[in-house]
């Protein structure tokens, strides 16, 4: 199948494979990054969705979002799920018993089904080679229970679980590098991917449909409800994250790193902390060196991935 | 006729899955369901079955495998034990609350803690609830045919809900038994074509799997799965009438053993029944009045159908291989609700036996019967719960 041209006009008028009447609070990134992805092809999609706020807001009764084959079964199994989804595609074209349509198979999970409590699922399914993409939408917390910490979340952050008080100024562990971690599995395609970059996310997704085997993509996902951000911050949010290098875009094929959009101008992470209301109490005088923290191993995480991509060879080729 | 083998229960069950060349299987090791689902493996890599086999990271993901297969739209198996069906129960709701016909031979082990692998039915028992079918096997060939017969069951177009084939760890999965063996094509002819419904794989006619359900709907949904089951007692009987048709064994929601003239009664699933036979044959022999009940149906469970059978006794002992601490029995439970029905009611005592793999023994049987006799002269109970083939 040719990958199509991602020209908005042409895009705009597609069919919308993820309608709009979903319950998704407004200015929420979750849908967005959905309709991104199901935008970016035309190959036939059966998705699985972990439960969380995707799931609860898009499949109501007998309402439905998806215009794909969609199963949503719990919370911690969408690769698992999916991975059986596919497991009978193979098995009944490889009988003979279907025709082969070249479906692609996505499960969609948020940070709290992806890095905690589904992360064995993914791991197990990543390993055993499903044809298959899993997308997490990072938005740094257990949003759907009421913005409970989860390894996604930011150090510092303020939750409803880590809350910032008088002693404990929000959380005081750093967050799971989930990206690396899914490239340390040795799959053909891991990519951090942002909705305010659409056409690097819809490249990304264009690129994984066209590789066999288990692909992993992790989308930061602005929640203005969990983040305490305004409804319509959530492009700029997103890109702020890209910007600050906070969230770095780049993708790890066959092994091979290379950092895909690469920031003009680095901006500085109270750039993208600011107009987030669960980073306030970072602003206060006493906790000035936390600020600096931030900074610091920003600044050291952005090196180590440029001098990967330099060892790569890919990086002169931005 | 098919031919005659001596085999153990998870290579008959193993067997009963070659024949019938699930599309999908998923599976993940536990003792003693390992060796089932080991021998299934070798028929995948000797292209002895079509069956795409996913070999996940746990349980729940095999359940969770199994789910997204069949939602897919094919015909779907897996096996477990013990802590593995512990750890799938939040999956064994979903798989059947979303309709879903997954047959899964439940090699019955005890659970944790302490560790044991051996065999009881505190994992059956403990997936009692989550809308299942279970049939309860006593020996290898058992395993076989209700494996066989479970496809049907389970795939019936009034039914369409998982099922899981019960037998004894060790005692039937592990142990040599004869095991008259159908021809594949006889299988493949009775458990037919697989039909699929709503499958996720019709891509013009695309199906959202699994929604959001509150107070509004929620408690229609559980009714009208409670009306399924209602159903399934009916197809049991009718593929157990077919299967008959073709093996001559027959085959129905319990078994009676010398029960018809009897006044005391022993209820008993499983291989323990096997015992208990022979020993019912030995009080017979001495003028005592003594017969069997096996359920072999425990998921719907068939209260009127067993009250019937049961109503004209003096005394019953109902036997069980798993506890519900605090409670009594769960087989003993389901007893007691069946004789609620009737007018004149038998004596009833309850025994805990065999936990953790504990040998059931002659004597034991011997132990209960004598009471039996007891209980039935002088209608009265001196303990109604107990457990025996204890060490003191």
């Amino acid at each position: 199948m040719t990958t199509k041209p991602l020209k908005l006009r042409e895009l705009a008028k597609g069919e919308d494979r993820f309608t709009h009447g979903h319950r998704m609070c407004s200015g929420c990134g979750a849908p967005i990054i959905v309709k991104q992805v199901l935008m970016a092809t035309d190959y036939p999609i059966i998705a699985s969705n972990a439960t969380g706020c995707l799931e609860v807001s898009t499949c109501i009764q007998q309402y439905t979002a998806w215009k794909i084959p969609w199963i949503h079964s719990a919370f911690e199994n969408a690769a698992a799920t999916i991975s059986g989804v596919e497991a009978m595609y193979k098995s009944l074209v490889k009988q003979g018993k279907i025709e082969d349509k070249q479906v692609k198979f996505i499960a969609f999970g948020g940070d709290g089904g992806t890095y905690d409590i589904g992360f064995q699922s993914l791991s197990g399914a990543m390993e055993r080679g499903h044809d298959m993409m899993y997308i997490c939408y990072d938005n740094g917390a257990y949003m759907n229970t009421g913005i409970q910490r989860s390894s996604a979340t930011p150090f510092g952050a303020n939750t409803t679980t880590c809350p910032a008080g008088d002693i404990i100024p929000g959380k005081p562990q750093q967050r799971k590098d989930l990206t690396r971690i899914m490239a340390a599995h040795g799959i053909p395609y891991v990519a951090q991917a942002s909705p305010a970059h659409w056409m690097d996310l819809m490249k990304k997704v264009q690129k994984a449909f066209e590789i066999k085997g288990p692909k992993f993509m992790n989308v930061i996902s602005p929640c203005n409800r969990g983040w305490r951000s305004r409804t319509d911050d959530a492009i700029m949010l997103s890109k702020l994250a890209v910007d600050t290098c906070y969230w770095p875009l780049y993708e790890v094929e066959n092994g091979v790193l290379k950092i895909t959009v690469k920031p003009k101008e680095k901006k500085p992470i109270v750039d993208f902390l600011k107009p987030q209301g669960r980073f306030k109490h970072l602003f206060a005088p006493e906790n000035a060196a936390m600020l600096l923290q931030i900074q610091a191993d920003i600044d050291s995480e952005w090196e180590k991935l440029q001098k990967l991509a330099a060892f790569y060879g890919t990086e002169e080729k931005q | 006729m098919g031919k005659i083998v001596a085999v153990t229960g998870n290579e008959a069950c193993a067997q009963a899955l070659k024949q019938i060349n699930p599309d999908v299987c998923a599976a993940y090791p536990i003792t003693p369901a390992t060796d089932l689902m080991q021998r299934f493996s070798g028929f995948v890599s000797d292209g002895k079955v079509d069956t795409e086999l996913v070999l996940v990271e746990s349980e729940h993901s095999a359940m969770s495998a199994c789910i997204g297969a069949a939602a897919a739209g094919g015909r779907v198996a897996t096996a477990t034990s013990s802590q593995g069906l512990a750890l799938m129960w939040e999956m064994l709701y979903i798989a059947a609350g979303t309709r879903l016909p997954i047959i899964m031979p439940l090699v019955n082990r005890a659970l944790s803690a302490p560790l044991n692998i051996h065999g009881d039915h505190s994992d059956g028992m403990g997936a009692r609830d989550t809308g299942w079918i279970q049939l309860y096997s006593e020996n290898a060939q058992e395993a076989y045919d209700n494996t066989i017969q479970a496809f049907r069951i389970a795939e019936h177009l009034d039914i369409r809900l998982p099922a899981m084939v019960c037998m004894d760890g060790f005692i039937v999965s592990h142990s040599i038994e004869r095991v008259e063996y159908i021809d594949d094509a006889d299988v493949k002819n009775f458990v037919g074509k697989f039909q699929a419904v709503h499958p996720l794989l019709d891509l013009d006619n695309p199906k959202s799997y699994g929604p959001l359900i509150l107070t509004d709907l929620y408690h229609e949904y559980k009714r009208a799965q409670h009306e399924v089951m209602t159903k399934v007692p009916k197809v049991v009987l009718e593929v157990a009438s077919d299967f008959e048709k073709m093996t001559g064994r027959k085959y129905g929601l319990f078994e009676t053993y010398r029960l018809e003239d009897a006044e005391i009664a022993v209820v008993v699933m499983s291989s323990a029944a096997g015992t208990t036979k022979d020993i019912i044959d030995q009080y017979r022999d001495k003028g005592v009045k003594a017969g069997l009940l096996k359920p072999r149906m425990f998921r719907p469970f068939p209260y009127l159908e067993i009250a019937d059978a049961l109503k004209h006794l003096k005394a019953i002992a109902v036997l069980d291989r798993a506890d519900s601490f605090g409670g009594y029995g769960p087989l003993f439970m389901e007893i007691s609700s069946a004789v609620m029905s009737m007018d004149t009611k038998p004596a009833m005592i309850n025994k805990i036996f065999g936990l953790g793999g504990r040998d059931y023994l002659p004597d034991q049987a011997e132990q209960v019967l004598d009471e039996l006799v007891k209980v039935a002269k002088t209608g009265k109970v001196q303990t109604v719960k107990e457990y025996i083939g204890v060490r003191e």
